[in-house]
């Protein structure tokens, strides 16, 4: 239908022209020059390449772990491998794609040591009926509008970080990182098929926690 | 097609992952099922909202031990 026409898949495209957005493009033009600078030992290109990602990384490797002591360990070890790892770097892929692999990796094995059975790596039970949402009220107009910027950035926080870790990995991964259904599947050791059923209930859950606070603030209750 | 068949292809129906055929079923079942719709409208609402949240800047003090700690490391050989 004509509402529905602009697919997740062609509003990745369209926001990847945006350089403000996806990780994707973040990549400036001079970056594979960084690159081949930091693996030739030039430590100035890489700290610029660590000042340009460490936000987003942190973000990665704090929801992965929900614990800030691992987050920062999971972040400096993610940047101390990459350093030593870039001559294995061939540029197939981002920079980032390939940075994020890496802190993905550190983030799980501390969540893993701490918590051993947070994160499955089973296939999920499939109960598709509970799928089905009960109660869906309107967000009212414009919720982005309506809250301030560090206001929505605290509701996202906040609502990613109540999803169970199995479904709150793979949407950090495959939805807010842009990695692929592959990419991710790889990255945290399950398989395709478990990172789309996992994908798409973190989709669900997240639309739901994000209602309630739409709802509550849209003045509707 | 029912409800629940609908929410089971969401996320393929938003990723552009399906065939025609099956998109274009979709599609008039969202026509039909105001519920459906909002749920497909508000899940892909709710993916864009944390896809454009800018992360926030690093704490002071952990940008100052991440930077002391490259910059130790590296300079040194192992």
């Amino acid at each position: 239908m004509g509402t529905l026409a602009t697919l997740l898949g062609a509003r990745r495209a369209h926001l990847s022209s945006n350089p403000h957005r996806l990780p994707s493009t973040i990549a400036k033009e001079d970056e594979h020059l960084l690159v081949a600078a930091a693996k030739k030992g030039d430590l100035s290109a890489f700290e610029e390449l660590v000042n340009r990602y460490e936000r987003k990384i942190f973000r990665l490797t704090m929801n992965i772990t929900g614990n800030r002591e691992d987050a920062e360990d999971a972040m400096q070890d993610a940047f101390l491998k990459s350093y030593s790892h870039l001559k294995d770097f061939e540029g197939t892929s981002r920079f980032y794609t390939w940075l994020v692999r890496i802190a993905a990796n550190e983030a799980l094995m501390r969540l893993r040591r701490r918590r051993p059975n947070q994160f499955s790596l089973d296939e999920p039970v499939q109960t598709e009926d509970d799928l089905v949402p009960r109660e869906i009220q309107d967000w009212g107009p414009g919720p982005d509008q309506r809250f301030a910027q560090t206001e929505m950035r605290e509701i996202l926080n906040k609502v990613i970080q109540e999803l169970e870790p199995d479904y709150r990995i793979v949407f950090q991964l495959r939805d807010v990182d842009d990695l692929s259904t592959e990419e991710t599947a790889a990255a945290v050791g399950i398989s395709v098929p478990a990172v789309k059923s996992r994908l798409l209930r973190a989709r669900l859950k997240l639309r739901e926690k994000l209602g309630k606070y739409f709802q509550q603030r849209g003045g509707a209750n | 097609m029912r409800c629940k068949e609908a929410i089971q292809e969401i996320s393929n129906f938003l990723d552009g992952e399906m065939g025609a055929a099956l998109k274009h079923e979709l599609e008039e079942h969202f026509k039909e099922c105001e519920h459906c719709h909002l749920v497909v409208v508000q899940t892909k609402k709710a993916i864009e909202f944390f896809i454009e949240s800018e992360p926030e800047e690093l704490p002071v003090e952990v940008k100052t031990r991440l930077h002391g700690t490259l910059r130790r490391r590296l300079n040194s050989p192992a």
